[in-house]
């Protein structure tokens, strides 16, 4: 089965459009939505996001978003999330304290240290960690203030450098979460994103 | 690690790609998607877009140019050039930029520097400064704003750390000094500038060479910007990019 349509949680919040493109190049009809019962049922979804984690997580709660997302997640079901998209699956964030991440991936994001300049703007070289299957060795675009230090359980943790290692992705089957943005990440990028779907249709169940 | 970036930036003017010397004496340089695409396969780290359009007409031709680079281009577009508003960038960044450019706006109303904070993310907010030498050889800069016309009194360094504070994520720093002069970038101004604020530097104005890139990222530039260079095929991306990773500076390969 191929995938030729993915569904992007409608954030209302930028990158949309650099999302968007991405996959059309790709010859992927992109769609958007934040209708719960349409994210919970869709074959493959992408979380994007740029700003704060709490008016990421305000957004995701106002349109009920969190139990379609989580549960999707928990059941490892094709998804894509990038840069705050990955930071949302957390348990929380010192960005924004008190407000509680969708607890997927049981990590508290924090801040770089004082001593690198941040945010972290640029091309960084990723190293894949020994589980994964998606990501190679390369340059991915990050731009980013707060990140992972590491990642527990079952998920392939793949690293990069930027005053000490921090996390660049996860994955876990059909589930990709990416600091970096592929669709920032020229041709590496864009062997990411078609690994992805390669990944999503031969997972796809019908629902 | 993080490396350096190297960034052609389009001037656009109804469209096309203009270039001449502080905006005056402007010559088309060509087709902004098809030179964002040819940059990008060169190596470009980013594609930063300046609307140098007088009217609002032109400006919104200038969404059409940003939504055509976006179609063929997968590396980041920051936009800049008359941003007034959140609702202007909003636009931008609808129609494909990943950060916006603000200048003259910030300098008239700095409380828009947070406002773009808050609404996109500092990630999403680049502050320009058009920086001129308040006299020949002192190591004072003033801001300028309205292409050069305005001086503003206002010091240079005082202002990339008061916009940082306000929600600045990056700093384009242009020497009006040296734009255009091709006489290397003012590393004095980048050297000010990099002591007073930890985000990222963009250092532009002035460069002929990749040696002027080497010494300006010595210097503390995060990333260096240049626009003839490359529109006159002297170099290509990929050759500076080699004579960076010579001298021993991190790029993307």
């Amino acid at each position: 089965m191929i995938v030729d349509r993915v569904t992007i949680v409608q954030t209302n919040v930028a990158n949309m459009a650099s999302v968007t493109a991405a996959f059309e190049r790709l010859g992927v009809q992109v769609v958007s939505t934040d209708d719960p019962d349409q994210i919970a049922s869709a074959r493959c979804i992408v979380l994007p996001g740029v700003g704060s984690f709490s008016a990421g997580m305000q957004r995701l709660r106002s349109a009920n978003l969190v139990d379609a997302l989580a549960t999707r997640i928990r059941d490892r079901r094709p998804t894509l999330a990038i840069c705050l998209g990955l930071q949302l699956l957390c348990t929380n964030s010192e960005e924004s304290a008190g407000i509680d991440g969708l607890g997927v991936v049981d990590a508290t994001v924090t801040r770089f240290p004082a001593s690198c300049c941040v945010p972290q703007f640029g091309w960084n070289e990723v190293r894949p960690g020994a589980k994964h299957t998606l990501l190679k060795p390369g340059f991915a675009y990050f731009a980013n203030s707060y990140r992972l230090a590491n990642v527990p359980g079952s998920w392939s943790v793949s690293f990069a450098d930027h005053g000490g290692p921090f996390v660049a992705a996860i994955e876990d089957g059909p589930v990709l979460a990416c600091q970096f943005h592929p669709e920032l990440s020229a041709d590496w990028g864009r062997e990411l994103l078609c690994r992805w779907l390669a990944r999503c249709a031969s997972e796809v169940v019908p629902c | 690690m993080l490396t350096k970036r190297v960034i052609p930036c389009l001037d656009v003017r109804d469209g096309r790609i203009v270039k001449g010397v502080q905006f005056s004496d402007l010559r088309d340089a060509g087709d902004p998607a098809t030179r964002a695409a040819a940059y990008q396969r060169q190596g470009a780290d980013e594609i930063v877009i300046l609307d140098v359009s007088a009217t609002l007409e032109a400006r919104q031709a200038a969404l059409e140019t940003v939504r055509a680079v976006r179609r063929v281009l997968s590396i980041p577009l920051t936009v800049g050039g008359g941003l007034r508003t959140c609702a202007d960038a909003e636009q931008l960044l609808a129609a494909g930029a990943d950060k916006v450019a603000v200048n003259t706006a910030a300098v008239d109303r700095p409380a828009i520097l947070t406002e773009l904070a808050e609404a996109f993310g500092v990630q999403c907010t680049v502050l320009a400064i058009d920086a001129a030498r308040v006299a020949d050889g002192a190591a004072q800069w003033e801001v300028v704003t309205h292409a050069g016309q305005t001086r503003t009194g206002r010091s240079a360094p005082d202002w990339a750390s008061e916009g940082v504070d306000r929600g600045a994520g990056e700093i384009l720093l242009t020497s009006w000094d040296r734009d255009g002069s091709r006489s290397g970038y003012d590393l004095m101004l980048i050297d000010a500038v990099a002591r007073r604020v930890s985000v990222p530097i963009i250092a532009s104005g002035g460069a002929a060479s990749a040696d002027h890139m080497v010494a300006a990222l010595q210097c503390g530039a995060d990333a260096v910007l240049a626009a003839s260079v490359f529109h006159d095929g002297e170099f290509t991306v990929g050759d500076i990019k080699q004579t960076l990773a010579d001298a021993g500076t991190a790029v993307r390969r």
